[in-house]
């Protein structure tokens, strides 16, 4: 029975895959970049982020468009735009529509003001930038009148989503400019009705109950730095007393009793100190139960660099500590704890979705400007808070303008914003535009401009190029390790889907 | 066991046209009546037949009495076999040749309006296999059946054939959707073809129905094998750039995958092309093969045993769970499906086609169990079917 069924042709009305399986005569290569994989394989990247492991065979026969279409991977590599075999332009719209998802940061223009509201701070970290101990608030703090400019410059922004944050110094020893900036924004948000979010960064020290009250009614985000260990924060964090990380967990627990726990995150900085305890930093944010932490290397600005020699270390000792902690990372989350690395995750959602990252400052063009912009408290305009930090170093090559003596046009449209956008696409820089990591990374020219002496920069002997390429490159070898506990995990990093969607049926 | 939506009866001459009318069984006010098709077992008084758009009974009439009642009731179909299955609130049809046809039950969360048996695709396992007939005039009463229709209805399905082909008078059947049916959600099945054409996509959107979901099946991320699935060249293309306009001018789309022999094997890269590609899906539904129409004499090449294909289907479903897309598998028993995506099985049969095995009378997740197409029954199912103990 069975046999007589199947020996049975199919019904003449319908024809076989054969008849559509027509295509043009061999096939063409899509844009991609590649790079060459230990155990001879290949990884290929296309312009969208999406990628293909081959063999070195394999390879071989792709681009030299000698791969049948009955091979396995023809079928992927075609699914995934490697390869067109058709005349229909179909698959390339597909592509344009992808690549349109991935530079979508770019809608709406800049979405991130940062308010440089003081320079005074308690603190005086060694690789702080710009912080001035100091009581002279009419020198280093930011007047209601230059605040009042910077609200209505950032309202021209057309974006949608504003998102304000408060920098210092320590921000919060000038609330009272803070409050103004939240109360004046949120008077001329009726008419405009953007939505606005607004992030305190602080040292936590200021903080009373009157402005915890007064962060809580305003729904305003608290950011926090904490380095690791008490011996190593307070080493990384100097004040007088040398008390910073009690102060730093007393408040935590505080702010997070009358804002709830997420509404206060915490970044930390990697000094020489660091290095030597990726572990006991990583166990640290667990103990104070943070959902993330965001391993970040020294930047060579400011104070970091004065200090000199004594603090600096190379990349490879960072990647390294970047390694270890990430493995730590991993650990805890096999352990049942949800915690994520901001950096990893970044890159993760560039790597595994459809999406872009909102991180502003990997992305191409660079977010210098175009992602987010510095007032600082003396009515300068800058293109991150790097170009700030810059300047207070004597360097304004990224000062945009004032706002006392430039409008909107002049800041947004003049000659250094289209400089450093110019020459921060990726796409055209040399050493980046064949790189296979281009669609994941993203151009720093402000930091070329200070550690190359130009924004297009050099990439064989940048600490930038070369820090990116490992983490991304360790990332693609952790996925392609293959533990499926790993790869869950950056999946849902990448993807934010954090719950568990394949529950176990019970029978109630 | 299969529900009865048709019957039997004898019309008077009266009826020369189908006509379409809610089910009444109580004497109503005498302004509202033409809408109505009153039913009763017993034919009531002269006053009380009296400005119903039809009358129907299971009472036999006379020729005599025929005559008597043509002058108050215009159109009647007596002698009607059974009327248990129409309830108050139902839609049905009275043709001239004594059919009764429902055409919405009120009771009911599948009904759907049938509005073309046209179709621009042939696919291999169609379940309703098209028809080259001119339905268009249909339109009329597609427009009166929801005019007809409780609009407290939560759900109304548009399908075919293929919906687009009506073109203008889809968008006009929406549109009174929209205006008659406003908390009814709309789901149309399509294979958005026509959808390649970007103003059809954005007069669609222009309705502005608050409701509405497009269902299209996609079968592969390669377009050959799609268009090998619906034996039409160009369909893969034609559909893409279809669901891409739909998304573009923010028309909800569900993306359809009947999974048989010709499309399992690619069952997870094609959950990351959806990802990929049509990431604006609101619902990707992973579909068990119905049997019938085209499936069945394609049934030795389609037929290949769920069991087989778990493997593909775990991957596919948990690759768009875990980046967050609503998935769901519809058409398959819990019994052939591994446990850990069984949160995601819906009970997808509508109920006039939906059927269970004997053995599944022991069966302790049978209330979950999407069961089976009464035709599966006839034709075959999974060697793995077994009631689940626990």
């Amino acid at each position: 029975m069975e046999s007589a069924r199947s020996d049975k042709p199919r019904p003449p009305l319908f024809r076989p895959l054969d008849h559509y399986r027509q295509r043009t005569e061999g096939y063409r290569l899509l844009p991609f970049r590649f790079m060459r994989w230990p155990a001879k394989e290949v990884l290929l990247v296309n312009d969208v982020g999406e990628f293909i492991f081959l063999e070195d065979q394999r390879f071989k026969a792709f681009v030299g468009h000698r791969l049948d279409l009955t091979d396995p991977r023809y079928l992927d590599l075609k699914a995934k735009h490697f390869l067109l075999d058709t005349e229909s332009n179909v698959p390339i719209e597909l592509l344009a529509t992808k690549y349109r998802t991935k530079k979508s940061f770019l809608e709406g223009f800049t979405k991130l003001h940062l308010f440089v509201v003081t320079l005074r701070c308690d603190h005086s970290c060694h690789y702080c930038q710009v912080s001035r101990v100091s009581t002279n608030r009419s020198k280093y703090d930011m007047t209601k009148e230059t605040a009042k400019k910077a609200v209505e410059l950032m309202f021209r922004s057309p974006s949608p989503a504003l998102k304000v944050e408060f920098q210092g110094g320590e921000s919060l020893l000038n609330f009272e400019v803070i409050r103004y900036v939240v109360e004046y924004s949120q008077e001329l948000n009726v008419r405009e009705g953007r939505n606005l979010e607004y992030v305190v960064a602080t040292n936590l020290v200021p903080l009373t109950d009157e402005i915890l009250e007064y962060l809580r009614d305003h729904s305003i985000l608290l950011s926090t730095s904490l380095d690791g260990p008490e011996a190593l924060h307070n080493s990384n964090r100097p004040r007088k007393g040398n008390d910073s990380y009690a102060i730093t967990v007393r408040n935590l627990q505080r702010a997070r009793e009358v804002l709830g726990h997420d509404r206060v995150s915490a970044v930390m900085t990697t000094t020489k100190l660091s290095l030597g305890q990726p572990r006991e930093i990583v166990d640290e944010y667990v103990r104070r139960k943070f959902g993330s932490i965001f391993l970040r290397s020294i930047s060579p600005y400011g104070f970091a660099v004065r200090t000199g020699e004594a603090l600096r270390y190379e990349t490879s000792e960072f990647l390294s500590f970047y390694k270890q902690a990430l493995q730590r990372i991993i650990e805890v989350n096999r352990e049942g704890y949800d915690f994520v690395e901001v950096y990893a995750q970044m890159l993760l959602t560039k790597m595994l979705t459809p999406f872009p990252s909102l991180y502003v400052d990997l992305q191409s063009p660079s977010g210098a400007g175009l992602g987010a912009v510095a007032y600082n408290y003396d009515g300068e305009v800058y293109a991150s808070d790097e170009a700030r930090m810059l300047s207070e170093m004597g360097d304004k090559t990224f000062r945009l303008g004032n706002l006392h003596e430039e409008g909107y046009e002049e800041i947004f449209g003049g000659e250094s914003l289209r400089a450093l956008a110019a020459g921060s696409v990726l796409e055209t820089l040399p050493g980046c535009t064949d790189c296979a990591f281009l669609p994941y990374c993203g151009a720093d020219p402000i930091f070329n401009h200070r550690t190359q002496g130009d924004v297009i920069g050099h990439r064989p002997t940048s600490a930038f190029c070369s820090k990116n390429i490992e983490i991304i490159r360790h990332l693609f070898g952790l996925i392609r390790e293959g533990d499926p506990f790993v790869k869950d995990l950056f999946t849902r990093w990448a993807t934010g889907v954090r719950s568990e969607p394949m529950t176990r049926y019970k029978v109630s | 066991m299969s529900l009865r939506l048709q019957t039997q009866g004898k019309p008077l001459p009266s009826l020369t046209r189908s006509l379409l009318g809610r089910i009444t069984t109580t004497s109503l006010e005498s302004e509202i009546r033409p809408d109505h098709i009153l039913m009763a077992d017993l034919l009531p008084g002269q006053n009380d037949l009296r400005g119903y758009a039809g009358v129907l009974t299971r009472e036999s009439v006379s020729p005599d009495w025929a005559e008597d009642l043509a002058q108050f009731a215009p159109a009647m179909i007596h002698s009607v076999s059974t009327l248990e299955h129409l309830q108050e609130g139902d839609v049905a049809a009275m043709n001239p040749n004594g059919s009764v046809r429902t055409l919405y039950r009120r009771g009911s969360r599948h009904n759907a309006i049938l509005v073309t048996e046209r179709c621009n695709s042939f696919c291999v396992m169609c379940s309703q296999p098209p028809k080259r007939v001119d339905d268009r005039r249909l339109i009329a009463q597609h427009l009166r059946l929801v005019e007809l229709i409780d609009p407290t209805t939560e759900a109304l399905g548009i399908t075919g054939g293929e919906p687009t082909l009506l073109k203008k008078d889809l968008l006009w059947l929406i549109q009174r959707c929209k205006e008659l049916l406003p908390t009814t959600s709309l789901h149309v099945l399509s294979n958005g073809r026509l959808f390649y054409y970007g103003a059809f996509a954005r007069d669609l959107a222009a309705i502005g129905h608050p409701d509405l979901m497009i269902g299209i099946p996609l079968y592969s991320d390669i377009d050959w094998e799609h268009d090998h699935v619906v034996q039409a060249v160009g369909a893969f293309d034609q559909t893409l750039v279809g669901l891409q306009h739909l998304g573009r001018y923010g028309v909800p789309v569900e993306i359809r995958v009947v999974i048989h022999r010709d499309t399992y094997k690619r069952l997870p890269e094609l959950a990351e092309f959806i990802y990929r590609n049509l990431t604006f899906a609101s619902h990707v539904a992973l579909m068990g093969l119905e049997m019938m129409g085209f499936a069945i004499p394609n049934l030795s090449d389609l037929w290949i045993d769920p069991v087989e294909y778990a493997p593909e289907l775990v991957e596919a479903t948990s690759f768009l769970a875990h980046r967050g897309m609503n998935v769901s598998i519809y058409n398959h028993q819990l019994c052939v499906v591994p446990r850990e995506i069984w949160s995601f099985c819906k009970r997808s049969i509508s109920d006039w086609k939906n059927d269970y095995l004997p053995e599944c009378g022991e069966c302790t997740v049978r209330e979950r169990c999407g069961g089976f197409f009464s035709s599966s029954l006839q034709r075959g199912y999974s060697s793995s079917i077994r009631p689940i103990v626990m």
